[in-house]
């Protein structure tokens, strides 16, 4: 097969997307596509994996490796996959119900881990292919099918807990801005560990709150101003920002061994090109101990 | 007949009962002995006791058996529980110097053989409390005709790291125990005829994991839950001699998702846990069906519900095993019966992962993977056969031009040849939503019914050629039998001595037993069992979640189920004695039996009297006014011998009625007399006297 040229257009997927015309969502599958363009990377190399949400569709719509799987489960499958392969350029995608709810656990263990992983949360605030209940990341206040008296829960700040967790590349994005979300998600993938990109990626269907409008009017850019990424407690601070002003941009970033770099099985090359079973040396010895 | 031996180690956890018993284990190991040791690790006799049985024979032994020959006691709790149970020509070993040992308690034609441990060890430098059983252990080594220098080399091993001094004064308290009982008892008359062959000497669990890595898995998750973690102990701490990464993760979730995920990018993953565990793994479980990923999980049952019983054994999770995850998906269950099994059992389970591309479940327990036994070192091998099924390499003209690499393509097998990410020109999704051939969902907008049903269809034809594969179970034994003993599992064993005991004694038996849960040979069980006259599944649960099993697949229903729920192994005699019951038509007996209302006096004694007391005499007392039978328990001083009270227990119901410091009128006069003729524990002088007068 000749080797087709790397363009956006080469990445499209089987189908094409069936997000509402308007999703968010739509911009971050465009910023992933343009930041492998950017890098070169073979999508053959590129494995995405993603949960269950309207968002966790994104495999399907990406010429890429992909699983499609479990709600709250993108994160881990993520790892066993990046265990299994580190040549693999791993980016796990998904929703703020799927990785912030159900997938909490999962996502506090990754960045602890440091693994050589990407993961885009398309945060829309709201449960969207459900029609519309309050999600983790739903403000106080707002009104959903689930919430009709309004959200009591206090919405969970993904970035101030990837910083406290040990994440070393924590950004936020917005589909509003997609040359930027480009960059982002791009320096995600080169980083070495575990790269956090939570993306506002409004819901035009069932969030009538966060919407482009409410977006732009309180966002923005961390580079535009003088702002260090690699001063925690800055970083710290800039996580809780909440309100009339919210920033966007890469957060924090720090450079430390990944898990695969401290595992001395990964020293000898990916796990799936080492070979299986034991030499009888080997076997002999192992079965000593126990004589 | 091969000459066989079963000694107890009783004691309290941190008495160094694990570390003797492994030290006696590789003794007889070393001799060229096969051994089954059974460590009742519980709650039951008080908190923390242990109770550890070592069965050494000349032949292979598979379970514990029925027999205490020889009780080394290593606290005085041990002494009162179990010097009932040793039987004629055995022997007690204590450390007379701390504990006493009540003549009555002992059997006829059972010695003692008391060690003064002070007088024993003068001169060998200062005794720590642990090394009484070191002196136990020498005693015992001549009681039974053992090699004290076999057990020296393991001492000289084990204290290596803590310099000579250690290793002399070790092996100095051996020979002292080893000379002391020289001197006071002849050897009992085992006539072993030592081979000297050595073997390992391993548990289920160890074999499973060594196997897994003979059998090339390179992945291995895990989060701690007993009585599966030796797995993960044991890969983790040979982890990088083996080449197997090993990965704890947060929770049973992440854990089988983390082995999906690996196994998804090619390479062999595994993953154990138990019931709980196995629960959280459950979706999961599905996925892998769905998405046609190989991985091996082992679930290595403990006693449930829910938390249940953490240390003891059970077969209690066969139904969620065959029910775990929604929907119809293909997959293996697969029981092993015994450690080289086990090993054999992990080989098969990635074979037919990989080959199908489904999810293999290994179901073991307790029993089978915490207890140790030797195997024959010919009898496994590096050399395995490892199947990886088949694979794509790169994209098919074909493919080409009708929108590439088809991952779930429909084939006469069910096997779609899968393709590693990674791979130029075979990219797919995998998803968890039904697909087409491509891979692309047909759940959502577009769902489509045909594409569905071949699909499903393709997916779930791949069982007939697991089935295929698989060997049927077979009658074992002499044909024609009165009896049929069916078990599943672990059981195996157990269940084969039983049936020799039952054939002993004149009931003519056989058995028929199960390594494939599923695909369930259903038409070959049924046409062996429908010539058998009767049959009687044999099994740790307490529904006979397998007789119901072996119903819906073969349609056969068994004539009775025998079984057990209270934690504790089968004993062969048990299995035996029961059949013969069952056989003479007598109901199943419920009620609470004498050793359970001691066990039950002791949990009272425990957790309301601070451990002052233990159970005396105990008499059923019918007629009382607590609308049932009921267990009347004299409790005595331990200290003294003094009464302590009475506990009455309901035969029927198990409830307590409470303690009462004298004998509850409601009891009524004929019970009096036995409160005030309470034996109890002699004093400390008479014991000693007594003590001396039993050990010659």
């Amino acid at each position: 097969m000749a080797t087709v040229e790397l363009t956006v257009k080469s990445l499209q997927g089987a189908v094409d997307p069936d997000w509402c015309p308007g999703c968010g969502d739509f911009g971050v599958l465009k910023s992933l596509k343009e930041a492998i363009v950017e890098l070169k990377i073979a999508p053959h190399n590129v494995l995405v994996v993603s949960g269950i949400g309207c968002s966790s569709n994104l495999p399907g719509f990406i010429h890429a490796y992909g699983v499609h799987s479990l709600h709250g489960r993108a994160v881990p499958v993520a790892t066993g996959a990046a265990l299994a392969n580190h040549d693999l350029h791993v980016v796990a995608v998904g929703g703020d119900g799927d990785g912030f709810g159900i997938g909490m656990g999962h996502f506090i263990h990754a960045m602890r881990r440091n693994l050589n992983l990407t993961y885009i949360v398309m945060d829309n605030e709201v449960y969207g292919l459900t029609t519309g209940q309050a999600s983790p990341t739903t403000t106080e206040g707002h009104k959903t099918k689930s919430t009709p008296r309004g959200n009591v829960e206090k919405p969970i700040q993904p970035l101030a807990l990837a910083i406290a967790t040990g994440a070393t590349y924590v950004a936020r994005g917005f589909s509003g801005e997609p040359k930027q979300l480009t960059k982002l998600i791009a320096g995600a993938i080169v980083h070495k560990g575990f790269s956090l990109i939570d993306v506002f990626s409004p819901c035009v269907t069932f969030n009538k709150i966060n919407t482009y409008p409410w977006f732009k009017e309180r966002l923005y850019k961390l580079e535009d101003g003088p702002y260090d990424p690699t001063d925690l407690m800055a970083a710290m601070e800039k996580s809780m920002e909440w309100g009339s002003r919210i920033p966007i941009g890469l957060l924090y970033r720090h450079e430390k061994p990944t898990y695969e770099d401290t595992e001395p099985v990964l020293t000898k090359g990916p796990l799936v090109d080492q070979p299986l079973g034991l030499d009888q040396k080997t076997f002999d010895e192992v079965l000593a101990e126990t004589m | 007949m091969a000459t066989e031996i079963t000694i107890g180690i009783a004691g309290a956890a941190g008495d160094g009962l694990d570390r003797t018993g492994d030290t006696l284990a590789r003794t007889a190991a070393r001799l060229g002995l096969h051994l089954y040791t059974y460590n009742s690790y519980q709650s039951l006799i008080r908190g923390g006791h242990t109770w550890l049985r070592l069965r050494l024979a000349e032949e292979k032994v598979d379970n514990h058996g029925d027999h205490l020959n020889v009780l080394v006691a290593l606290n005085q709790d041990g002494i009162e529980r179990h010097a009932r149970e040793v039987e004629p020509g055995g022997a007690i070993i204590f450390n007379s110097a701390r504990f006493t040992c009540d003549p009555t308690l002992v059997p006829e034609g059972v010695s003692l053989v008391p060690l003064p441990m002070p007088e024993l060890t003068a001169g060998l430098g200062k005794i720590q409390p642990v090394m009484q059983n070191t002196a136990a252990l020498g005693a015992l080594l001549h009681l039974i005709g053992f090699d004290l220098e076999a057990t020296a080399d393991i001492l000289v091993e084990t204290f290596k790291k803590k310099g000579q001094e250690v290793i002399d004064q070790n092996i100095g308290v051996l020979r002292a125990g080893y000379q002391h009982a020289a001197g006071k008892v002849p050897a009992l008359p085992y006539p072993w005829k030592f081979s000297r062959k050595r073997r390992p000497v391993v548990t289920g669990n160890h074999m499973i994991a060594l196997g897994a890595v003979a059998g090339g898995c390179k992945f291995y998750s895990a989060y701690p839950m007993s009585p599966a973690s030796f797995i993960l102990h044991w890969l983790a701490a040979h982890s990088e001699k083996l080449g197997v990464l090993v990965k704890q993760a947060e929770d049973e979730l992440a854990v089988m998702n983390l082995a999906i995920g690996a196994g998804h990018a090619g390479v062999r993953a595994m993953c154990a846990t138990s019931g709980g565990g196995f629960a959280l793994m459950s979706e999961a479980i599905g996925m892998a069906g769905m998405i046609e990923t190989p991985v091996v999980v082992v679930n290595v049952q403990r006693g449930g519900p829910s938390t249940g019983l953490p240390t003891k054994t059970e077969q209690g999770d066969l139904n969620q095993a065959i029910g775990a995850s929604q929907g119809d998906f293909p997959r293996v269950i697969v029981a092993p019966r015994d450690a080289t099994d086990c090993f054999y059992t992990a080989v098969e389970a990635f074979n037919l992962a990989e080959t199908f591309q489904l999810p293999v479940i290994i179901i073991s327990d307790l029993l089978l993977g915490e207890h140790r036994s030797t195997v024959d070192p010919e009898a496994i091998s590096s050399q395995v056969p490892i199947e990886r099924g088949e694979w794509v390499e790169a994209l098919s003209p074909d493919d080409a031009q009708n929108g590439g690499y088809k991952r779930y393509a429909l084939t006469p097998s069910g096997i779609s040849p899968r393709a590693r990410p990674g791979r130029e020109g075979l990219i797919h999704v995998s998803g968890t939503d039904d697909h087409d051939e491509h891979g692309i969902l047909i759940s959502d907008e577009h769902t489509n019914p045909a594409i569905r049903r071949k699909m499903h269809e393709k997916r779930m034809r791949k069982m007939v050629g697991v089935r295929a594969r698989l060997q049927p179970p077979v009658l074992e034994g002499r044909a024609g039998a009165d009896v049929t003993l069916i078990g599943w599992g672990s059981t195996w064993s157990v269940i084969h001595e039983a049936v020799e005991q039952l054939n002993r004694s004149g009931v003519s038996a056989n058995q028929i037993h199960f390594k494939y849960m599923h695909p369930f040979h259903g038409a070959e069980a049924s046409a062996i069992l429908k010539g058998c006259k009767r049959t009687i599944v044999v099994e740790n649960s307490f529904s006979g979640q397998f007789a119901r099993h072996l119903r819906a697949e073969s349609g056969f229903t068994v004539d009775h189920v025998l079984t057990r729920y209270d934690g504790e192994p089968f004993e062969p005699a048990y299995i035996a004695e029961r059949v013969k019951a069952n056989l003479a038509g007598k109901p199943v007996d419920l009620e609470v039996q004498d050793h359970e209302a001691r066990e039950m006096a002791y949990h009272h004694i425990r957790i309301h009297m601070q451990d002052r007391a233990r159970p005396g005499r105990l008499r059923k007392v019918a007629g009382a006014a607590y609308g049932e039978t009921v267990w009347a328990v004299e409790l005595v001083n331990r200290a003294d011998g003094r009464p302590e009270g009475m506990l009455v227990i309901g035969a029927t119901t198990g409830a307590g009625y409470g303690w009462h410091p004298t004998v509850p009128s409601v009891l009524g006069d004929a019970s009096a007399a036995l409160f005030e003729t309470s034996v109890g524990l002699p004093s400390g002088a008479d014991s000693e006297a007594a003590t001396a007068k039993r050990a010659h």
